[in-house]
């Protein structure tokens, strides 16, 4: 980086002594913008993510078998409860424990953990769900700038709703919504089959473990899943390509059309290579928000059946508030800091958003 | 040439440049119609579900305005939502508290650092960049383990707590208006001074507020409270805030800081009377989208918070929800549902332009 000032770097000269002081002035001013922020960072953030590798090592958390424990210190009057357990140092287990799926390990958790399909599953997620988002995000976009539609404004008014509202109700309904009782999908399916003389169905869309499509290894609250993040994504990335394609001059298409392209030879010659650089980096964006979706899961299959729809954030949250191992979650959350850092490599080198700002 | 284009296209947009066919446009109209039918389904059933007055408790079938609509579910969620005894009004107070306070917090002291990283250049900076970038990449619910464990191990006793929050509050009031009062009185304040005085102004407030109401029990356990909820939240919502603003900042011209510098504007002065009043649209997207996460907040508070009355809205539709809602009827589920997105899908369409503008930003800018 160009402004790293080299001379910080060689002491002692009397020259080095005013490079110091310039160094000094240069960081003097933003130091003062930063200090606060540094501070609190310290504090709440960068303290306990170096709190989080220390108990990642150690076996903190409470054991159910060896009955009711605490991990608070200081009791009242200053005293140590009786029953206080004190972490211990157990190395690699934690991260051994979870790669290598323990037997005993995994019983502890109910029966259902396996690192290496979660991660599977978890990436799968992940990019099938940006595929699509991207894909009918650009279909939508090119469809709804063809020039003559009626109700353009309207339909962009529609279509901007589902990012209006929060993840947290949109999962929340979907869930209702895919009820196998009283949701409205199964209700929906029955009010097209039921006047062609077919029994009306009563899907359990999250409960059924048998696979619908025999042969792709997916449970079908992964589907029911699937469409409810469809409809929850797929605008933001329309409305990215819809901004990249109104900067696309027209007078390339007309230029195309003189030369006797058709209308799906400019889609594929002009459109899609014009909007590639707006919608890579919101592809990137939609990959780790997509990652990290915890709400979608967590709210609508809970991980099931089997725990076969788990992702990384639903299991880190579940081994903290289900099975109350402190140290194993912070092993875990490690792993997927570890997962995370080649997505934002990527998604920084893609994007080079921590590039220096120059006019 | 792009100012020819972009004329072209906008007259063009208006009227129309080429005719469709008639098929054609009856097509794209089938189309059309059927996104928005998908779009708005979810919509719709929700809306119709919470004007169903029957207070059946699950629907049994689809109908778009259910028979004797009324507003009674509305009515009944706003006085008793859960099968804890807290009327919907303190729930929103505590989601409006946690969600008000993480974010104007993180503004405060996220607009700073932000023009450092954007304007100045010196030794680590792009170091820094980097590890506040890594942590809006983390998922918040990676870091919830050592948030709890060190929050549940600071204890004191309710009356020294009561004592910091009060002094806490009275500092930062004389802070504001020690900060704010000058401008004012000479008549050169400008929204920045406005901006900065009414959130220093609200959270002293709120601390004094928190420290004079009763306390629950003996022990204050930082863990168990709706501070420490907030504290855990602005770990990650400080860096979005930086990383956000950030953005916004290296969008706004330079030009004019130059010229205040060449008249013998000092850095502070810059800051406040030049940068803050233009990132104006800046801070309130980042502030409502720090809102919104906090608004609904879910896992933190969820793990963190024992007592019903500390509980927050998103917590409560939790619990509303699919197998876990018991005996709630749906009507009641819809009604709260929509209770609590309303806010923010209003705030979200008034700021619709500003938002989109700035979730593209950090890739469109290359």
């Amino acid at each position: 980086m160009a402004t790293t000032n080299p001379e910080l770097a060689a002491p002692t000269t009397s020259a080095s002594r005013s490079a110091l002081r310039e160094g000094w002035k240069q960081l003097r001013t933003p130091l003062v913008y930063l200090l606060p922020a540094l501070v609190i960072m310290l504090v709440v953030t960068f303290y306990p993510l170096a709190f989080q590798v220390w108990m990642s090592f150690t076996d903190y958390g409470v054991i159910k078998e060896e009955g009711k424990q605490t991990l608070n210190p200081f009791g009242p009057g200053g005293t140590t409860p009786p029953n206080y357990r004190p972490a211990q140092f157990v190395g690699l287990k934690n991260y051994l424990d979870i790669i290598t799926n323990n037997p005993q390990f995994v019983a502890r958790l109910g029966g259902n953990f396996d690192f290496w399909r979660l991660l599977t599953f978890n990436l799968w997620w992940t990019f099938s769900n940006v595929g699509f988002h991207v894909a009918l995000g650009v279909i939508i976009a090119v469809l709804l700038n063809v020039e003559g539609l009626w109700g353009r404004k309207i339909y962009r008014a529609i279509y901007i709703l589902p990012m209006v509202l929060p993840n947290i109700v949109v999962a929340t309904v979907w869930r209702n919504m895919f009820d196998d009782q009283y949701g409205s999908i199964n209700q929906l399916i029955n009010l097209f089959i039921t006047p062609f003389g077919f029994d009306p169905v009563q899907i359990r869309w999250f409960n059924q473990i048998q696979d619908p499509i025999p042969g792709i290894g997916l449970p079908l609250s992964y589907y029911a899943m699937l469409i409810a993040n469809i409809w929850l994504g797929w605008p933001f990335m329309a409305i990215v390509a819809t901004g990249a394609l109104q900067s696309i001059p027209k007078e390339m298409y007309e230029a195309a059309s003189i030369d006797g392209a058709t209308d799906l030879q400019q889609f594929w010659r002009i459109t899609l290579p014009l909007l590639r650089p707006a919608m890579v980096p919101a592809a990137m964006v939609g990959i780790v928000t997509t990652f990290n979706l915890f709400h979608v899961i967590y709210f609508m299959s809970g991980g099931g059946p089997l725990g076969r729809t788990e992702i990384m954030v639903t299991q880190a949250f579940k081994l903290i508030n289900v099975n109350q191992l402190y140290g194993v979650a912070a092993a875990f959350s490690v792993i997927i800091a570890l997962v995370l850092i080649p997505i934002f490599l990527i998604t920084n080198k893609i994007s080079r958003a921590t590039e220096s700002y120059d006019v | 040439m792009s100012s020819v284009a972009t004329r072209s296209r906008r007259t063009g947009s208006t009227t129309a440049g080429r005719r469709l066919k008639w098929w054609q446009q009856l097509i794209l109209q089938a189309i059309c119609l059927f996104i928005a039918a998908t779009v708005l389904f979810p919509v719709l059933w929700i809306v119709s579900m919470s004007l169903d007055p029957r207070n059946i408790s699950r629907p049994t079938e689809l109908n778009l305005i259910p028979p004797g609509a009324s507003l009674q579910a509305y009515l009944q969620v706003l006085d008793r939502p859960t099968a804890n005894p807290v009327t919907f009004a303190e729930l929103a107070f505590n989601s409006l508290r946690l969600a008000g306070g993480v974010s104007a917090f993180a503004l405060l002291i996220g607009v700073s650092a932000a023009y450092a990283f954007s304007r100045f250049r010196f030794p680590g900076r792009q170091f820094m960049m980097i590890a506040v970038l890594a942590i809006t990449v983390l998922p918040s619910v990676a870091t919830i383990a050592p948030l709890f464990a060190l929050l549940n191990s600071i204890r004191i006793s309710s009356t020294i707590m009561s004592i910091i929050l009060v002094l806490a509050g009275l500092m930062l009031l004389g802070l504001t208006i020690f900060a704010v009062a000058p401008a004012v009185r000479l008549g050169s304040a400008g929204p920045g001074n406005y901006f900065f005085g009414a959130i220093g102004l609200t959270i002293s407030l709120g601390l004094i507020y928190g420290g004079l109401s009763p306390a629950r029990s003996e022990v204050f356990v930082l863990r168990n409270s709706l501070l420490g909820v907030g504290i855990a939240m602005v770990s990650g919502a400080l860096p979005f805030a930086i990383w956000n603003l950030k953005g916004y900042l290296d969008t706004i011209p330079r030009e004019l800081e130059e010229a205040a510098i060449i008249d013998g504007a000092s850095p502070n002065q810059v800051f406040f009377q030049i940068v803050l009043p233009l990132a104006t649209p800046a801070l309130a997207v980042t502030g409502f989208l720090g809102f919104t996460s906090g608004w609904t907040e879910f896992f933190l508070s969820w793990q963190f918070l024992t007592d019903p009355k500390d509980f927050t809205l998103a917590m409560s539709l939790y619990n509303m929800t699919g197998q876990y809602a018991g005996q709630i009827p749906w009507s009641r589920f819809a009604a709260f549902s929509i209770l609590l997105s309303l806010p923010i899908a209003i705030v979200y369409l008034l700021l619709q332009r500003y938002i989109i503008g700035g979730l593209t930003l950090g890739g469109v800018k290359g």
